[in-house]
């Protein structure tokens, strides 16, 4: 079977042919304003009403993008039309097809197809065995599957909801992420842990969780996350054969997206960025939903004239920081759009994470758009406003590129 | 003045009576042990002065053995009461010949072919299930080998503590001595291929399972030739080769993971089992319900095993659970309450269990067993429970003992012998505690090994697409 193994885009070729010394923006003289831009109500009023309103008619369009957004996946051959559940299926299914040790479990993952559709028809195919329905007990089947993996298997683990994975917490940081230090080596633990988090469509405090913010301390694990089926099958497909335990999110609104994916077996890069849209003026760092939301806020900002370059990171932990570093050292400016929440967020390691390493290269301090720190509410208006919308973007660029 | 000597105090009648009927009920269910009332010290420590007294005015040799010679003398099939002395030639040991040609005593034996038989020293109980025959076969090697391994395993708990005490091991260290039969009674009844897991009490389990007392001292001191090189310390021993799956800190994290162990040796069709280890303590734990109830309803080949110590740290078990019958906590998973203090009761236990496993699907076991040293070495041990209990308990149910009574009692090895096998052992002890203190201390580097699979940062890219090699300040 061969495999192709891709990039996204131009992502290489585009930043290793960049001159960093070159292209400085032809705006000059920027004030080195230090605005924080951070949605409140009143804010968040006045700016709709001064770019035009209509939030509503943003966030479907934010949510249902398609493949524009997406730099070309293979614009040359032929593929075939996915969903993203599916393509997550299909890359579960060509790994189980290839190696006998991947084996999934999680609540109703078998007879019923999985919460999401995503391991539909796999139980009547591989065996209730491979596709393992567990009883609703977290901690145990997390333990479970990091128990099977020391004895060689290679578990999916999968929650149904992220937050409830919270409950496997304590098995996940000490047992999945540190055995392979303390023993020494002697036990690898290649386990795939997976579920849909994020802020979905009025679905309450606990079932909007962001887990991203509380796994990416824990040493020992690898954390994706996945965007469009392109990515999701193959960051699916580099998780399951990668010999680290691996966390890949994906996100509840995310599951219904369309795509034509290629038709050969394609594996992605777990550790790298995707470029999504090359620019020069601002580097907008996003991941998982707020991917689209930024491009929403894109088509805005072209028309006013600016070019964001937009990277998907995928990996949250470790971050690519050889493409987000290229791109600063071309555009001197960085903001970065999350889902997550702002204290001890993923925005809130990767701002330290450049600032550390691309000092020299910033012209302004880096912002960073995050959810608010409330629990997520369950009016549809007061939950829009916990998340990052484009108009919010599209002031913070404006803000960042005075 | 002479009310307050203790003779004259004991010889009064109704102290005597009492003492007499009390003791006598105490050490009449030594071994059923009843921890659940903290009344039983103050008759136990008054019934066992009486009788080391009445043995001091009238045999002037002070060993208490002899009055409870009936309880915890092991029966053999032949009629014959083997009394073991320890230093006074008073009573000869009584063997009359059976099948077995012991007569000869044989200085060191070796024999694998003869068989003795042994009774455990209370039959077993069972829940949803039958126990097995209270007699177990043995050879006279397996005794010889039981007495050297628990010498050893002894030896190294003892030598550990003083290690601490000094400063050369460091954070946790939770001792095992008291509760070595659990280990070597299991071992004797299943292959390295058998799994084992078990939580931080796993020093003489790792030694039970292949580990050498090189390993488990360096990596008690954290050095580079430690099981783990140095980066686990006393609660992460692990022997990936035989088995052995550690060594968790976490209070009963480690059942789950067992269940694991159990599932994939079921998905691979395996004809093995795997040990989950955990204690009094971890018996409360909602995810070791959770882990029994999957492991029940796939028929996963998982043996729970609870050694029951009777404290979880500083709580009595009759504090912390409603239940402590922690065997017919499965419910409707069989169990099995077993001497954890006879060796061969262990063995008895572990092998009916990997039979039952291996058919039926997961069964509990629950050890009772003993600890002499408090709960880790920051433990003292006295405050929760009084040194009497800790002393009487050694006196009668330490599993050593027990041993040497036999091997005396088959006659097939001297008091010498025996002695010179503990020697031995603390030889060998120290030898390996200085061959692992000149084992140097992991190397700066080793700080990032071992974090992923491939290396620290080899498969992030870094700034310039490198492996990113992390360096300490």
């Amino acid at each position: 079977m061969a495999s192709i193994f891709q990039t996204i885009g131009a992502a290489t070729s585009l930043s290793s042919s960049i001159d960093t010394n070159t292209s400085r923006r032809s705006l000059s003289e920027r004030k080195a304003s230090f605005v924080v831009v951070r949605s409140d109500a009143a804010k968040i009023n006045t700016r709709l009403n001064r770019i035009g309103g209509r939030i509503d008619h943003l966030i479907t369009n934010a949510v249902a993008t398609k493949a524009d957004t997406s730099a070309a996946s293979t614009a040359s051959k032929p593929g075939h039309e996915v969903l993203l559940f599916e393509a997550l299926k299909e890359g579960l299914e060509e790994e189980m097809d290839r190696d006998a040790r991947v084996c999934v479990m999680g609540e109703d993952v078998g007879h019923y197809g999985g919460s999401y559709k995503v391991t539909k028809g796999l139980a009547p195919k591989f065996g209730d065995l491979r596709v393992l329905d567990t009883p609703i007990a977290e901690n145990a089947f997390t333990g479970m599957g990091i128990g099977a993996a020391m004895m060689g298997l290679r578990p999916i683990i999968e929650g149904m909801n992220m937050g409830f994975l919270l409950l496997a917490f304590n098995q996940i940081s000490n047992n999945c992420g540190m055995l392979h230090y303390t023993s020494g080596g002697q036990f690898k633990i290649p386990v795939v842990i997976r579920g849909p988090g994020g802020v979905g469509r009025q679905l309450g405090a606990e079932h909007s969780q962001r887990l991203e913010s509380y796994f990416q301390s824990i040493p020992g694990i690898q954390m994706v996350a996945c965007s469009t089926p392109y990515n999701a099958k193959g960051l699916m497909k580099a998780a399951i054969r990668s010999d680290n335990p691996v966390i890949l999110f994906e996100h509840v609104l995310l599951y219904n997206l369309k795509e034509t994916i290629p038709d050969e077996e394609y594996v992605l890069n777990l550790e790298e960025a995707e470029m999504v849209r090359p620019g020069q003026h601002v580097t907008i760092l996003t991941y998982s939903r707020m991917r689209y939301h930024v491009m929403q806020a894109a088509k805005t900002l072209v028309n006013k004239g600016y070019d964001p370059e937009v990277i998907d990171i995928r990996s949250l932990k470790p971050f690519d920081l050889h493409t987000i570093g290229n791109s600063v050292k071309k555009t001197h400016r960085v903001l970065i759009v999350e889902e997550c929440m702002r204290t001890g967020g993923i925005g809130a390691s990767l701002t330290a994470a450049i600032n550390e390493n691309f000092q020299d290269y910033l012209d302004a301090p880096i912002v960073c758009l995050s959810s608010q720190d409330v629990p997520t509410p369950y009016a549809g208006t007061l939950e829009e406003w916990t998340v990052v919308q484009p108009p919010q973007i599209v002031a913070a660029v404006e803000q960042l590129c005075q | 003045m002479w009310k307050h000597l203790p003779l004259w105090k004991l010889l009064s009648t109704v102290e005597l009576s009492t003492s007499i009927t009390k003791s006598k009920a105490i050490f009449s269910s030594a071994l059923n042990f009843d921890y659940s009332k903290p009344h039983y010290i103050k008759f136990f420590s008054s019934g066992l002065y009486f009788i080391i007294l009445f043995l001091f005015l009238f045999f002037s040799d002070p060993s208490p053995n002899l009055t409870f010679q009936s309880l915890q003398q092991p029966k053999t099939t032949t009629d014959a009461m083997a009394l073991a002395r320890r230093s006074s030639g008073l009573l000869k040991p009584l063997s009359t010949a059976s099948s077995s040609s012991l007569l000869q005593r044989r200085p060191f034996s070796t024999d694998d072919t003869t068989t003795i038989t042994v009774e455990t020293s209370v039959p077993f109980t069972g829940h949803n299930c039958d126990p097995p025959s209270r007699s177990v076969d043995t050879t006279p090697k397996e005794l010889m080998t039981f007495f050297t391994d628990m010498a050893f395993m002894r030896r190294m708990e003892i030598a550990a503590d003083s290690l601490y005490k000094s400063k050369l091991i460091r954070g946790f260290c939770h001792l095992y001595d008291g509760q070595e039969a659990v280990s070597i009674g299991m071992e004797a009844a299943i292959t390295k291929k058998d799994c084992i897991i078990t939580a931080y009490r796993d020093h003489c389990i790792f030694l039970g399972r292949g580990g050498t007392l090189l390993e488990s001292f360096a990596e008690l001191m954290g050095r580079q030739a430690g099981c783990s090189r140095g980066k686990g310390g006393s609660m992460h021993f692990y022997k990936k080769d035989a088995c052995f799956f550690g060594g968790h800190g976490i209070v009963g994290a480690q059942v789950p993971l067992g269940c694991g162990l159990a599932f994939a040796q079921k998905y691979r069709k395996e004809d093995h089992v795997t040990f989950t280890m955990y204690g009094d303590g971890a018996a409360n734990q909602g995810q070791l319900f959770e882990a029994l109830n999957m492991a029940a309803l796939w028929d996963l080949p998982a043996i729970l095993v609870c050694e029951n110590n009777h404290y979880g740290m500083g709580t009595a078990e009759w504090r912390a659970a409603k239940s402590p019958a922690y065997y017919k906590r499965g419910d409707y998973v069989p169990g099995l309450k077993v001497d954890g203090m006879d060796a061969f009761a262990v063995k008895q236990a572990c092998k009916f269990a990997k039979e039952h496993a291996l058919k039926n699907g997961p069964i509990i076991l629950e050890m009772d067993t003993y600890r002499y040293h408090g709960h880790s070495m920051s433990d003292p041990g006295s405050t929760y429970r009084t040194r009497d209990e800790i002393s009487g308990v050694r006196q009668e149910r330490d599993p050593i003992e027990r041993i040497r009574k036999l091997i005396f009692a088959h006659d097939l090895a001297t008091e010498k012998e025996l002695k010179d096998i503990e020697k031995q052992a603390r030889k060998e002890v120290d030898e390996a505690i200085a061959q692992a203190k000149e084992s140097p201390m992991p190397d700066e580097s080793e700080l990032f090994t071992n974090v992923y699979r491939k290396g620290y940062g080899v498969e992030s890219f870094g700034t310039d697409r490198k492996e990113l090699r992390a360096t300490l300040p």
